[in-house]
């Protein structure tokens, strides 16, 4: 108790820590973003609840570091990831995610969960237990006394998210096979009269999600470490960010993610780093129970 | 007549198992306990039509309420559980199995109780939102429980070692856990041909139209889990005294293995059946067996591709395969109640 | 079981099989047993303990195998893969003893598994020399089976504490102006290494300013970074298994983090050095072993010689230093040998006494054990990295360099 005290204490007394603080969370909070945008994507367009999310992305940060060991230089990782993803993707989606999408809710999460088990697994064998991180060569900014470090490769790293996203959001909006996919989501079997290939949009929404995962892991494995079985803990954020945010609320994704992110590292900071996901969990239980009460709400008035 | 036959041999063979296979005693047991928690899985999931990936929840709670009320009817739970603790606390036998049994006990009840308080906030959800929540809750408590300093935190901890025999030893924990399970099977089997049981069902099939019928659904929903959460906090306590030694994130609140394991063992025997989750348990014991033997490093991939293929390929399980194939078998050699 | 262990023999290389083949028909064959975990969270140390394992018995199968009466015997391992989970490793003990019919068994790695195993060798009266638990709390539940070669997880970092009451009193200053900050992972081995770490620093006065737990998948400690700039300890001591190393000290060096004197566990099985460079300069590092220790056996030769033949054995040790994890499981099967030939018999409670009473000296220290089960005979040394090298700084007894400090941020 006195520790949590005086943790919130540093916070006033040290104000520029709160800056370090949100900067660190908008950081990490921005590739959890990339995640749960993938998710929404495929929630909101075949409704597949994908537990192996977080191991997408964790992939994608081991074909990065592979082709980096390899001499790549390690931006290109980044592509690579992408398209190495890409391809992953569509193979899953053809064995697996296209016999789960007519089923009942449960048949998607408990299959996905089994994927995400295999993969880690795979990526354990490949890869080992190590946890294994690519060092950019590139210097760290120090502001307000070396308080606050902001390290180029961050930078980056969060530019290239930015950058991902607004592709995304750009190709959603503009190109035909965009228009498709959000038609696809409005009503799949309006979409199918209208002569839509729904399984086309439906195989290139979840290679599209496994790619931009892919690209998100790309990032987190110049900026911060991997492991094959961490997962989950990217798996969980993206669901609680979904769950918060809505389906089809791309935005809203986005500016929850940086929120849950900024979140972590004030809870990190407050009650120790040792509860971070516990954290996590419990923001999403608080996220569903608000929901909860706001639907009571909405029956009773309907009584 | 044919029927009193059948559940006889399959008493004796209950009962003659351990002496028969004595170096199977503790997978034995483990069959067991993988029976349990699939039957109790599927009173929601399949019974009730409530997909909980949380009653592993009950499992760890279960395991530290039997272990902290025998410690602490010894001794100082703090100081037991002190990671630098350097002087020994023993237990009497006699403290060792009043403690044992009392302490079991008092996992089942306490399971049952938080069963309700959980599913008074969590039975709202509907479909995937139950699922993830209840995952959430059993990760959640797993998480704070090894930050928990008073219950060793991620240290977990140390039972004493059974007294006495070693075989004696096996065959009390084979007996406890076989017990639980012929209690909870002559329970389910009387249950599901009650009133209550075709309640249930009824929430399954149509939750409005079963509350438009004058079912007052939640108080169905919270009484069944709370029945499942007692077994299931009965054979945590009983794993807490066979394995001696546990902690919380691996042992305890084991989400993705024990926890997804009787989801898995429900679906391959056949959802919402009487004898599906026992068969399912059996098989899915064996394979896990089996490839945990053959398989060294890759048992995990061969797990995985078997949660699939079960899922995708085969979801209504030996069960549903055997009803569409055999219908015929069907009040014959086992008690079907819905054949639908 | 027969198929893993040729693999294993191949990873050993074809020259050392050919000897094998041509010893291996005078000498009987000793089982031991292990669940070692290959998959999971400790899975690099679990797999250089195995290979520390694999070294040994092809050592001693070199030099004529185990003498037991007038008999010659090699040993062999049956090994399963224990996930890394407690339970698991549990019921894979029960399995070794029950239906592979083991009598004697090596540890797993980690004093978690150590934790989850001991209880099942204890009941059976197995006995098992282990070599990769370290907890304090393995040796306070009065096992009688369970012996281990290493000495236990208080002391790994305790002496970075006094180095640093030793500084604070070369600068003139009272021990209690110490402050201190500890960030171990929540584990019993880790919180072990913290217990031993705030009672020295009692001991002292010192203060802890930080005292946090590490969450398991560990990926960011920034948080925990941005608190030591804040409150500027004179001390950091941080635990994690080779993860918490390799986050530890990129971070740190990402951070800037000017603490004079920062030490960690895990080094050497992290790679810190080859991976992160420079940031990893001026590092205390503890160790049960270092290869430049003076120690010495007719087995292994020098503790030089182990390292080096250990390389040769397995060379995809050859850019890295050889672990102290390997080096403590190849003294375990080392015990094993002895005993078995002061024993005289293959009857495991005569095997029992006499690793009980084992006054052994080794390449990897000496190993006597207490009433407990813990090897008393053995101390801990700390290493520091300096330019890329491990020198033996502390305690001053094995002390090979002096000690860099305050230690220079890169």
């Amino acid at each position: 108790m006195d520790q949590i005290l005086g943790n919130i204490s540093l916070l006033f007394e040290f104000p520029v820590v709160n800056l370090k603080i949100i900067i660190d969370g908008v950081m990490i909070g921005a590739l959890f973003a990339l995640a749960a945008y993938g998710l929404a994507l495929v929630w909101g367009v075949m409704n597949v609840k994908n537990l192996a999310q977080g191991d997408f992305v964790i992939a994608g940060g081991y074909v990065a570091w592979y082709f980096t060991r390899q001499g790549v230089p390690p931006l290109f990782g980044v592509p690579l990831a992408f398209v190495v993803m890409w391809v992953i993707g569509w193979v899953v989606y053809k064995l697996v995610i296209s016999r789960v999408i007519e089923r009942d809710l449960f048949t998607s999460l408990l299959a996905t969960f089994g994927l995400a088990i295999m993969m880690a697994q795979i990526m354990n064998l490949m890869f080992g237990s190590d946890t294994q991180s690519i060092q950019l060569k590139y210097d760290t900014l120090y502001f307000f006394d070396g308080f606050v470090d902001v390290p180029i490769a961050k930078l980056i790293g969060v530019t290239l998210a930015s950058s991902l996203a607004v592709g995304v959001i750009l190709f959603m909006k503009k190109s035909r096979m965009g228009q498709a996919i959000r038609a696809t989501a409005q009503d799949a079997r309006a979409a199918r009269i209208l002569g839509i290939d729904t399984e086309k949009v439906y195989a290139f929404t979840f290679s599209l999600n496994a790619a931009i995962c892919g690209a998100a892991g790309a990032i987190i494995v110049m900026v911060w470490v991997i492991q094959p079985f961490y997962g989950i803990s990217y798996s969980i954020r993206a669901f609680v960010i979904v769950t918060a945010a809505g389906l089809g609320n791309l935005p809203g994704v986005i500016a929850a993610g940086l929120g849950i992110g900024a979140a972590e590292q004030y809870g990190a900071h407050i009650f120790g780093i040792g509860y971070q996901q516990a954290i996590a969990v419990l923001l999403l239980l608080i996220v569903l129970l608000y929901r909860l009460i706001q639907q009571r709400r909405v029956r009773q008035s309907l009584n | 007549m044919k029927k009193s036959i059948f559940y006889t041999v399959l008493l004796a063979i209950i009962l003659v198992a351990p002496f028969a296979f004595p170096d199977f005693r503790t997978q034995l047991a483990t069959l067991w306990l993988m029976i349990v928690v699939a039957m109790t899985w599927d009173m929601t999931g399949g019974q009730m039509g409530y997909n909980s990936l949380g009653n592993i929840f009950f499992y760890g709670t279960g395991m530290y309420v039997a272990a902290l009320i025998s410690i602490g009817m010894v001794h100082d739970v703090g100081s037991y559980n002190n990671a630098a603790r350097s002087e020994l606390m023993t237990f009497t036998d006699a403290q060792y199995f009043t403690g044992a049994i009392i302490g079991i006990i008092g996992a089942g009840l306490f399971c049952a109780l938080t069963a309700v308080v959980i599913g008074y906030l969590t039975f709202g959800l509907r479909g995937p939102y139950f699922a993830i929540g209840t995952l959430g809750v059993a990760i959640a408590a797993g998480e704070l429980v090894a930050n928990w300093d008073w219950v060793g935190g991620g240290q977990g901890i140390a039972l004493p070692v059974y007294p006495g025999n070693l075989d004696v030893g096996k065959l009390f924990f084979y007996f406890l856990f076989a017990g639980t399970g012929v209690a909870l099977f002559v329970f389910l089997k009387w249950l599901y041909t009650t009133r209550f049981g075709a309640a249930i069902n009824a929430i399954r099939d149509d939750e409005e139209k079963a509350e438009a019928m004058g079912i007052h659904t939640l108080r169905y929903k919270l009484t069944t889990w709370a029945m499942a959460a007692f077994f299931v906090g009965i054979v945590g306590g009983i794993s807490a005294f066979q394995l001696i030694h546990f902690e919380p994130l691996e042992t305890a609140y084991q989400t993705i293995n024990l926890g997804i394991f009787m989801v898995v063992c429900v679906l391959l025997g056949g959802k919402g059946t009487l004898w599906g989750p026992i068969i399912g348990a059996i098989l899915f014991h064996v394979i896990k067996e089996v490839t945990w033997n053959y398989l060294l490093g890759w048992q995990w991939v061969a797990l995985g591709a078997l949660i699939v293929v079960t899922v995708v390929y085969f979801q209504d399980g030996v069960m549903g395969w055997l009803m569409h194939k055999k219908p015929e078998w069907f009040g014959i050699r086992v008690e079907q109640k819905e054949a639908r | 079981m027969k198929k893993t262990l040729s693999l294993l023999g191949c990873v050993a290389g074809a020259s050392l099989l050919l000897s094998q083949a041509a010893l291996a028909q005078d000498c009987d064959t000793i089982t031991l047993g292990s669940a070692i975990s290959l998959t999971g969270k400790y899975a690099t140390n679990g797999v250089h303990a195995k290979n520390g394992y694999e070294f040994a018995i092809q050592k001693i199968k070199d030099n004529g195998g185990v003498k037991v009466g007038d008999k010659c015997y090699n040993f062999e391992v049956i090994y399963y893969d224990d996930e890394s989970k407690g339970d698991r490793g549990a019921t894979l003990a029960e399995r070794l003893v029950n239906q592979d019919k083991v009598q004697y068994m090596l540890g797993p790695y980690s004093s978690g598994l150590t934790k989850a195993i001991a209880p099942v060798t204890e009941k059976y009266k197995i006995p098992m020399v282990e070599a990769e638990g370290a907890s304090r709390s393995l040796f306070n539940k009065g096992y009688k089976y369970l012996f281990a070669v290493l000495s236990t997880s208080e002391q790994y970092l305790a002496s970075a504490v006094t180095l640093a009451a030793e500084k604070a009193q070369e600068a003139g200053k009272e021990t209690s102006s110490v402050k201190v900050a500890v960030a171990v992972e929540n584990d019993p081995f880790s919180l072990d290494i913290r217990a031993g770490v705030l009672d020295d620093a009692a001991k002292y006065n010192m203060e802890i300013v930080i005292d946090e737990k590490l969450p398991r998948d560990l990926s960011d400690m920034s948080a925990i970074l941005t608190k030591v700039k804040l409150l500027k300890p004179d001390l950091l001591i941080i635990s994690g298994h080779s993860k918490g190393a390799a986050t530890a000290v990129r971070q740190i060096g990402e951070q800037k983090i000017s603490t004079p004197m920062i030490a960690i566990t895990h080094c050497e099985a992290a790679d810190v050095t080859g991976n992160f460079g420079a940031s990893a300069n001026d590092f205390l590092c503890s160790t049960q072993w270092a290869e430049t220790l003076t120690y010495e056996d007719p087995i292994f030769g020098t503790a030089a010689n182990y390292e080096k033949e250990f390389k040769a054995a397995f060379p995809e040790y050859a850019e890295k230093k050889v672990p102290y994890q390997t080096a403590q499981a190849s003294a375990a099967v080392y015990v094993f040998k002895d005993s078995f030939e002061r024993a005289g018999t293959l009857d495991k409670e005569a095997v029992r006494d006499a690793i009980s009473a084992t006054d052994l000296q080794t390449f990897y220290g000496a190993i006597k054990f207490s009433e407990a089960g813990n090897n008393i005979a053995k101390p801990m040394v700390l290493r520091q990295i300096q330019n890329g090298e491990y020198n033996v700084v502390a305690p001053s007894a094995f002390a090979s360099h002096p000690l860099n400090y305050p230690r220079t941020p890169q």
